[in-house]
């Protein structure tokens, strides 16, 4: 399945640095999407956008992780020759990964 | 214990201006915050201020003001706003006339200034986060302007001020300051200004908070986004807060609206710089409480860093840019043969670009070539080049222009453009780079 099915999401900007938030619509989803969505995915989902590094960070209490991803937005809104300069529209492409429905063996992921 | 209410009027520097005048009107407010002050808007400011000593603050501080004072002085709701941009004391200046025109005599009007460290940034040459350095833009340094704290908004509403209007105070602190006011927080008991910080984050960007950014149909709908009510926080003593909107107004408040802006535009949660403390959001917790009511705790702080960021100001480059569309069976590949023509007649005649990117609007342009699916009925050429003249930058919207009777078959609705970028870059100073002083004037 989609990870839309299962989350939201919003993008940030400040200078170089984008970060997409992933929020579990259920609590009881959080700890797939902590298997699910490591920054190696999601640098991976980014290959030719994101250049720098990919940081994960987990929320638990709201059910959410924050990825920080560095290099992502050609030098920043107020330079960037891209047509979204902000990378506004990057949660929803992230929001296209494919993720495997939770099963009986999901390990607790998460590190909190 | 006491609670206030404070209104978000604007969540940038375009913003409808309905919502903040539904908020003055039927919010019960105690305080209404616009939030008008992007990145680069205040080195595009500064640059006005430099052809006029007179301009330099906000564009449509005056429609926001005539909008809102007559309502705001009926309902003794008190205005903070960053619209003074890089010339508070003259947006000031402006409000007065404003308010004398409607009549308002006696309104007091604080300007805060100190924001403004050209000169200490020049003088202390520091490294940009760009990877230049301060010396190094040498003439092209526009301006440089840190992020200040809520001090000076506190001082300006304790001095007695109907509407405060600052420069490049950060974000938060517009709304940090009447807390401080209000419930006499101490500067250092961190946790209270954490709180504070997560209040002023989560309703800074005005309608991301009620719905806006946020609706996907059929996954999250958000009813009536053409009259979105912009947010109200309920703000207790201790902290603790209740985010809501004008009942009937459109949009939505719930866990997921927070929740979605509580992490727009952060890093570390558990380290949200700011100039008064470095907040905490790691442990905050919401819970829907009703209609368009979510409680928001568990806000937290540690001690300032004594540092600001400070946002420089410089003339970086300049952009040209051509657009034009293809549709119909074959579109994309007339899209790519006419990207093909421009990249061989830039080349041909040797126009100079550091950057050059080619797009084709509705198959790559947002996230690359990984984003296609399906031929598109329709596609848009877009060309953007990064030079050193704008003589250079003209030509490229030239040559995608030329592809309507030298390209291929069938493309319309060209367009082009050529514009001098000023771009920004940050670095950190010393928090005493910034002497910040109110001045007050009165309608």
């Amino acid at each position: 399945m989609k990870l839309r099915e299962i989350a939201h999401s919003r993008t940030g900007d400040k200078g170089n640095v984008c970060n997409i938030s992933v929020i579990a619509y259920r609590a009881d989803d959080y700890a797939l999407l902590c298997q699910e969505i490591t920054a190696e995915r999601v640098k991976a989902h980014f290959a030719g956008v994101v250049h720098g590094e990919v940081v994960r960070y987990e929320l638990p209490g709201i059910a959410a992780l924050n990825f920080v991803l560095k290099d992502a937005l050609g030098g920043g809104v107020t330079r960037s020759l891209a047509l979204d300069a902000h990378g506004k529209s990057l949660s929803s492409r992230l929001l296209d990964l494919e993720i495997a429905p939770a099963g009986d063996t999901l390990s607790r992921a998460c590190q909190s | 214990m006491r609670t206030i209410r404070i209104g978000a009027g604007a969540g940038y520097s375009g913003d409808r201006i309905e919502p903040a005048v539904e908020l003055a009107e039927k919010g019960a407010l105690d305080y209404l915050v616009f939030e008008c002050l992007a990145e680069r808007t205040i080195a595009l400011a500064q640059q006005a201020r430099m052809k006029n000593p007179a301009a330099g603050y906000d564009p449509l501080l005056a429609a926001r003001m005539q909008a809102v004072l007559p309502i705001c002085r009926a309902n003794k709701v008190r205005i903070i706003t960053n619209m003074g941009a890089a010339n508070p004391i003259s947006a000031a200046g402006a409000t007065r006339s404003i308010a004398r025109k409607l009549g308002l005599s006696g309104l007091r009007i604080a300007a805060v200034t100190g924001d403004d460290v050209l000169t200490k940034t020049k003088d202390a040459d520091l490294a940009l986060d760009s990877g230049d350095t301060v010396k190094g833009l040498a003439n092209r340094v526009v301006s440089a302007n840190a992020y200040v704290g809520a001090q000076g908004i506190a001082d300006a509403l304790a001095a007695g001020a109907d509407v405060v209007i600052t420069g490049r105070a950060a974000d938060p602190a517009l709304f940090l300051g009447p807390l401080l006011h209000e419930f006499g927080w101490a500067m250092d008991d961190w946790d209270l200004l954490g709180k504070g910080t997560v209040v002023g984050h989560l309703l800074e960007c005005a309608g991301q908070i009620t719905g806006g950014y946020f609706a996907d149909p059929g996954v999250k709908d958000v009813p009536g986004l053409a009259r979105l009510g912009f947010p109200i926080g309920e703000v207790r003593e201790d902290g603790d807060l209740v985010v809501t909107k004008v009942a009937g107004s459109g949009g939505c408040v719930t866990a997921a609206t927070v929740k979605e802006q509580l992490l727009y535009e952060i890093h570390d949660p558990a380290e949200y710089f700011q100039p008064d403390v470095v907040a905490d959001f790691s442990q905050v917790a919401v819970e829907e409480v009703g209609p368009d009511r979510v409680h928001v705790t568990g806000g937290r702080g540690k001690p300032k860093t004594g540092l600001l960021k400070t946002s420089v100001g410089y003339v970086d480059s300049y952009v040209g840019e051509g657009q034009i569309s293809y549709a119909g069976p074959g579109a994309v590949a007339r899209g790519r043969l006419a990207l093909d023509i421009v990249r061989e007649r830039l080349a041909m005649t040797g126009v100079q670009t550091t950057e050059l990117r080619c797009d084709l609007i509705g198959v790559n342009a947002l996230h690359g070539e990984a984003s296609g699916v399906g031929e598109p009925y329709e596609v848009r050429v877009r060309v953007t080049g990064r030079t050193e003249t704008l003589a250079e930058a003209v030509k490229i919207g030239n040559e995608v222009e030329t592809l309507y009777t030298n390209g291929p078959a069938g493309g319309g609705g060209a367009w082009k453009s050529a514009r001098e970028v000023v771009a920004v870059a940050s670095c950190l100073l010393p928090e005493g780079a910034a002497q910040l002083s109110v001045s007050l004037v009165e309608a």
